[in-house]
């Protein structure tokens, strides 16, 4: 039964995955996207992982989706995008990537095929991965929050420019 | 071999006659243009004037005295058993090459502050002057020939400095090119005779080496006759005899001064010098000894014919020296070797005479080169005038000049010579013949006759003024008894019947003579002469000096430029530039592959992915 | 809770297949919304190996590396999409294609 939910998030999974990006409008592929992102939420619930299946919830088809759909409501792309990616998705831009994705997959699943044994069916709690967490990889939390502040003061950066139009004058270079 | 020596004999002062030189120079070149004239004037030629005062009290010793002088000062360099002394070492032979440079040099230091007064470089001028004096004072009173050759490079440094000195004109470049690449041929000889030397006799220390060569040596052995031909080699060089002539000519692009001091009176005659100097081992070498007296005569008769047919006044005189540098090698060769000297002393002074008569000339009309075109400059220019009158008759070796005593003796001693000696004689004659026709020719050509050019100044005080004292020396010359007696043998010359002494005078006013019918008196015109077929011919060999620089240009210099032309494409480099070519191209294709599309760059890396995987999966069974 | 028991060969075998879909998708897809997706899918597979990993052996460190991964995530999409903004206004356009001002 249990093995049977997976199979099915599974092939959610992988189909939403496809559907998200092969779509041309940008919306369509996010709400893909998502769906996808909750299937793959849902396996890790199954692998015994509740605390990684949360924040799969939370973070990723939260925060972080919501982020593109902020970005792409801001581009505000419309009709004539949707128009233009369809005409780059001609049959022959195919080409090359199905090939290369095809041969790259051949290697991994000829690399994973003498994978050993089941999974366990124990589930790690939170508080396992908290006490880790806090423990032996302290640091790497550490260099984890670093990475996010250079990412904020990074995006800070970048996105300001966008949304305050500068003055004639141009005094952002001393800013 | 006299060898009666002795350290430090009372003259210590030895070290500051060519220091003087030396330290005025680095005092011009240090000053550089900031120096007012009449400063560089009185540092240039006063330093020369107080190294001759210097010169005559070393002088007054040594012949009181009669003892070698020596000093030394520091050992130069030592490595192994060889060591060179940085030593001084003055006898008779010495003393009167340091009485004719710096004697003959001050009356021209003096005369080229005049001549030289408006040149922009007058610091320049002097500085090299001064170092040339130097580096000449060293190379004679060296005491070993390591120093005498540091003096000898260092005068044919000052040499093609002075060619080159007026150095925005390029031929003047060219010749001052040619005059060091020329002696340098020799110079490259005199250097492997100097390891020759030492590597049989152990030491270059002048003495000691004659005095090991006459004990170790037989007369006539190879090594001596292979040793003394290189330094003839260099001797031929710096003293621009055959076959390597053809840089004095040329070497009259610098200014008249310089001319009249190194390519006349000093520089050329250090051949000489060196071989009087090591006269031992050319004694011990016949066969190179005859070889210096065949090229004396043939070096002497082809510059009188050439020197006959030239128009430009200097060059004249400088095919003159060659010719009477000639005689010098001429009574070196038939062991005359006081003659010799004699001969280069008297030389010096008639001859510094004439060319800085030539420059007074030149000087005062707008730098005119021509003789054709000068003419009845007697009256105009009557010191210049007298000078040359007495230059060329103590030239042409007319009696009771300077000149007549010393040629005279070398052509008696020539005489003498066994088996060859007669023809010598003859070929000497015929020279000292041609000798006074072509120095007449120039005295009647440049100061009798029309005036061509008008001059448009006088030479001032300081050109009379060492004019009229080499005057002087020229005519009285002669007179000075040379100290040489013991340092060197002379041959004597009372075999010779009376009649070749006659012939010796007679000859020379035969000369005069034939001048004043053809450039003179017009009773025999030199241009129906030249007019003939082969009297143009004759006239163009000769203008062209024998041909010798046309026989080198096509033997040497211009393999030599197709050689270079040829290297100048550089096939090595091709090689190497094929790399280079090979690096840009592989850029190129790298560049192609730079090509800023995000997503080749995501397909590359797939690409780079999948071959790492297949190599990992290859060797994981 | 109760045991799931699969081969991890499977759950490896989903995130190779959904990883090499996420690279199609960036070599695929001109536009670089659709490109910063591609990562984000292809991120979220190699997540989705370590948290099957750490179930295999009953570990807490594939969580731990999970957890990383999400941090590069959002940090990566911040900037990201900073500079989507940025290309749209300078460029006026998202076309991955044109924006080669960096080519050799």
């Amino acid at each position: 039964m249990i093995q049977t939910l997976f199979y099915i998030a599974a092939l959610i999974a992988l189909a939403a995955t496809v559907a998200a990006l092969t779509r041309a409008n940008a919306a369509h592929a996010l709400i893909y996207l998502i769906v996808s992102l909750l299937a793959v939420a849902v396996l890790f619930f199954l692998l015994g992982a509740p605390f990684a299946a949360a924040l799969e919830v939370v973070i990723y088809a939260g925060a972080i989706m919501v982020l593109f759909v902020f970005v792409i409501m801001m581009l505000n792309l419309g009709q004539a995008g949707i128009e233009r990616e369809r005409e780059w998705l001609q049959p022959h831009t195919w080409i090359v990537p199905g090939i290369m994705a095809a041969l790259l997959l051949l290697a991994l699943l000829l690399a994973v095929r003498h994978a050993p044994g089941l999974t366990s069916g124990e589930g790690v709690p939170p508080k396992a991965v908290g006490i880790a967490l806090f423990g032996p990889y302290v640091l790497a939390v550490e260099i984890a929050s670093m990475l996010l502040l250079a990412a904020l003061v990074g995006a800070y950066h970048l996105g300001r420019r966008f949304i305050v139009r500068p003055q004639p004058t141009g005094d952002e270079e001393s800013a | 071999m006299h060898l009666t020596q002795r350290q430090d004999s009372g003259m210590t002062a030895l070290w500051l006659i060519p220091a003087l030189p030396l330290f005025s120079a680095l005092v011009l070149v240090a000053g550089g243009g900031a120096m007012p004239r009449r400063l560089a004037a009185l540092f240039g030629a006063g330093s020369v004037g107080l190294s001759a005062l210097l010169v005559v009290l070393v002088a007054r010793t040594f012949l009181a005295e009669g003892q070698v002088l020596q000093q030394t000062l520091w050992t130069w360099l030592q490595v192994g058993d060889f060591s060179a002394d940085i030593a001084f070492y003055v006898d008779g032979l010495t003393l009167v090459m340091m009485a004719v440079i710096t004697g003959v040099g001050f009356l021209i230091h003096l005369y080229s502050v005049e001549f030289m007064w408006e040149d922009a470089s007058f610091c320049r001028y002097f500085a090299y002057m001064n170092f040339f004096v130097a580096a000449m004072l060293l190379l004679v009173m060296a005491d070993n020939l390591l120093l005498l050759y540091l003096g000898w490079e260092g005068v044919g440094a000052c040499s093609y400095l002075l060619i080159g000195f007026w150095y925005r004109d390029p031929d003047n470049g060219r010749a001052a090119r040619k005059a060091f690449i020329v002696t340098r041929i020799g110079d490259a000889a005199m250097l492997l005779g100097l390891f020759l030397l030492f590597t049989e006799l152990g030491t270059l220390e002048i003495q000691p080496l004659m005095a090991l060569a006459n004990s170790e040596w037989r007369t006539g052995d190879t090594v001596a006759v292979l040793a003394t031909a290189l330094l003839l080699g260099g001797a031929l060089g710096k003293s621009a005899q055959l076959p390597l002539h053809t840089w004095l000519p040329d070497a009259m692009a610098g200014p008249t001064p310089v001319s009249a001091l190194i390519h006349a009176a000093t520089m050329v005659t250090a051949g000489v010098y060196l071989i009087a100097r090591t006269h031992d081992l050319f004694l011990l070498a016949p066969q190179t000894l005859q070889a210096v007296a065949w090229l004396g005569l043939a070096t002497l008769l082809l510059a009188a014919f050439t020197a006959l047919v030239q128009r430009d006044i200097k060059r004249i005189l400088a095919y003159s020296t060659i010719s009477q540098i000639g005689y010098m090698f001429l009574a070196l060769g038939a062991g005359a070797f006081a003659s010799g000297i004699f001969h280069l002393m008297t030389h010096a002074f008639f001859k510094a005479l004439l060319f800085l008569g030539a420059g007074a000339v030149i000087h005062c009309l707008h730098h005119e080169h021509d003789i054709f075109r000068m003419g009845g400059l007697r009256r105009r220019l009557p010191v210049a005038f007298v000078s040359f009158l007495i230059g060329a008759a103590a030239l042409a070796a007319l009696p009771l000049t300077s000149g007549f005593y010393s040629k005279d003796a070398i052509l008696l001693t020539a005489w003498t010579v066994p088996q060859i000696g007669p023809w010598l004689w003859a070929g000497g004659l015929l020279g000292a013949g041609l000798t006074a026709l072509y120095s007449f020719r120039l005295v009647f050509v440049v100061f009798f006759g029309e005036t061509v050019t008008e001059p448009d100044r006088r030479p001032g005080w300081y050109m009379s003024g060492p004019l009229l004292v080499l005057c002087v020396l020229s005519v009285l010359g002669g007179w000075f008894a040379l100290p040489l007696a013991d340092v060197m043998p002379d041959r004597g010359h009372e075999l010779a019947p009376h009649w070749v002494e006659y012939a010796g005078i007679a000859v020379p006013l035969l000369g005069v003579g034939l001048a004043y019918l053809m450039f003179l008196g017009g009773q025999l015109s030199p241009g129906r002469l030249a007019a003939s077929t082969a009297g143009r011919l004759w006239a163009a060999f000769w203008q062209n000096g024998a041909g010798f620089d046309a026989l080198y240009d096509t033997l040497w210099v211009r393999p030599f430029r197709q050689l270079a032309h040829w290297w100048r494409n550089e096939p090595i480099d091709h090689a190497v530039n094929a790399l280079v070519r090979l690096s840009r191209w592989s850029h190129g294709v790298l560049t192609a592959l730079q090509n800023g599309e995000l997503r080749w760059y995501a397909t590359t890396m797939a690409f780079g992915l999948l071959l790492l995987l297949a190599v990992i999966l290859r060797n994981t069974p | 809770m109760d045991g799931l028991l699969v081969p991890l060969e499977h759950v490896l075998v989903l995130a190779a297949s959904l990883f090499s879909v996420g690279l199609m998708g960036l070599m695929l897809r001109r536009n670089l919304i659709f490109m910063l997706m591609s990562l984000e899918v292809m991120l979220n597979a190699a997540a989705l190996a370590f948290v099957a990993a750490g179930a295999r052996w009953a570990e807490a460190d594939g969580q731990i590396i999970f957890l990383l991964i999400l941090t590069i995530a959002a940090a990566e999409v911040a900037v990201g999409l900073g500079l989507v903004l940025q290309i749209q206004r300078r460029f006026r356009t998202l076309d991955m294609d044109r924006a080669d001002r960096l080519r050799g």
